[in-house]
């Protein structure tokens, strides 16, 4: 039998490290821009939009992240949709990073006292002026500590998709145990990897956190 | 032609009323004070005037123009209409110099050298050429009501709404303000101003709106309604205020 070092299983959980981070990524950036949208359709003056926000929004925190990745990659398929672990990943986490920072981030936008929106409409602004030049400015102070804190618990989220045989970095751990009959210490890496990855995440969150309340 | 007219306004909130029935007409140039018990409605009729409150029922006419409620409507009112409020509500991220010149950029689209310009000429006539950089946190609250004023009169109102300018200032803080809205005044400036200053309404106003139980309950010249008050409220009022005062 061949010799697996310790190297290797450190080079091999590098490797599906970067889909970890990737995956990351695109989930935030996507569910960021998501999220705009559910915020906007949350804090708009239609109520049967912010109504129907309200359900899709009760539908990805009330339900598992991993029944959300099951009924994108297995439930879509029954309808015909072809997606590979890689799309289903990214789609299922893209909805659920949005429906969680859309409402971090109307809390954000509903923390503006009511004298800004008063002060900016008797200005002759707009809604949408407002909301650039008046209140966004001054919610996305109130919302960078807890948006950092959110891409910590997405980084963790990502862990599920290994369900679906998405390679990364749980995935990995996995394979490489199989191989090697060296649970504890591969999955002692694997957890010791996603330390490295959220740590300095939450270290800066909590940074922020102070810094920009006391500044006001 | 007045420049403000307001014709049987009627405003609740819930089951309550607050306004019932108000008509007022305010001419170019004049300068109002509405006072009154709280909860007298003084505060929301003069919000009901640049619509952050909607009325009921009645209509509001600037210069002959019938204001609706569509949004449209409301903003080309509140180009006519400014409003300075007793929390000052200056935006807390931008300097003193950008919050007058926020709106004449974003709405009017001046350019910045342009509303530059105009901010640093509106807080010269408040006396704050050298707080222009300052944010508001930064400022006192004199100091930042007369920002305030500032970014108002920016957008080149043809009335400004006061509301209880200085109910939120340090008493020392106060005559810096009074002094900026009797300069306006003198200048010609058509002002509402709902106001606890008994002493400064006398002396700079044309007409005072005395407000009771949603209605206005009597209304005439300062000389007139202090001198001699003809319904026993307003009498009990001004004496509650003059010995408070």
């Amino acid at each position: 039998m061949f010799d697996i070092s310790l190297w290797d299983i450190v080079r091999n959980l590098l490797l599906a490290a970067r889909w970890t981070v990737l995956l990351s990524l695109v989930a935030f950036i996507c569910g960021g821009i998501a999220g705009l949208a559910v915020l906007f359709a949350r804090v708009s003056a239609f109520p049967w939009l912010r109504r129907a926000m309200g359900w899709y929004i009760e539908l990805f925190q009330g339900t598992p992240l991993l029944m959300q990745l099951f009924l994108c990659f297995f439930g879509l398929s029954l309808v015909g949709i072809e997606l590979s672990p890689w799309e289903a990943a990214a789609l299922s986490l893209t909805l659920f990073a949005s429906a969680f920072l859309g409402e971090i981030w109307r809390g954000c936008v509903e923390a503006v006292p009511k004298g800004q929106w008063e002060a900016s409409s008797a200005l002759a602004m707009g809604y949408f002026q407002q909301m650039r030049y008046v209140v966004l400015p001054q919610a996305m102070r109130l919302a960078v500590a807890p948006t950092v804190g959110f891409s910590v618990q997405l980084i963790k989220g990502t862990a599920v998709t290994s369900i679906i045989g998405f390679i990364e970095l749980t995935k990995a751990g996995t394979m490489i145990t199989n191989a090697t009959f060296r649970p504890f210490t591969v999955y002692g890496l694997v957890a010791v990897f996603y330390f490295c990855l959220c740590y300095p995440l939450s270290l800066l969150a909590r940074r922020l956190e102070r810094k920009l309340h006391a500044a006001r | 032609m007045p420049l403000v007219e307001l014709a049987a306004i009627w405003k609740s909130f819930g089951q309550n009323p607050v306004l019932k029935g108000i008509d007022l007409t305010v001419e170019e140039g004049q300068v109002i004070a509405m006072i009154g018990r709280s909860g007298s409605g003084k505060s929301t009729l003069l919000r009901s005037i640049n619509g952050l409150e909607r009325i009921d029922d009645g209509t509001i006419l600037i210069d002959g123009e019938k204001i609706g409620s569509k949004d449209a409507d409301l903003r080309t009112l509140r180009l006519q209409v400014g409003m300075v409020f007793q929390q000052f509500n200056l935006f807390p991220h931008l300097s003193a110099r950008e919050n007058v010149m926020l709106a004449p950029m974003v709405v009017k689209k001046a350019s910045r050298k342009a509303a530059g310009a105009l901010a640093d000429a509106m807080l010269a006539k408040v006396g704050l050429s050298d707080r222009a950089g300052h944010y508001p946190d930064q400022l006192s609250g004199g100091q930042q009501q007369r920002v305030a004023i500032a970014r108002s009169l920016a957008m080149e109102p043809r009335v400004l709404l006061c509301d209880e300018v200085t109910s939120a200032l340090d008493p020392e803080l106060v005559n810096e303000v009074l002094a900026v809205v009797r300069q306006l005044a003198k200048e010609g400036m058509t002002l509402i101003m709902v106001t606890h200053e008994m002493r400064f309404a006398r002396e700079v106003c044309d007409k005072l709106v005395f407000m009771h139980q949603g209605r206005i309950h009597e209304e005439g010249s300062p000389a007139e309604l202090f001198s001699a008050p003809k319904t026993p409220e307003l009498a009990q009022f001004i004496g509650l205020v003059e010995a408070a005062g």
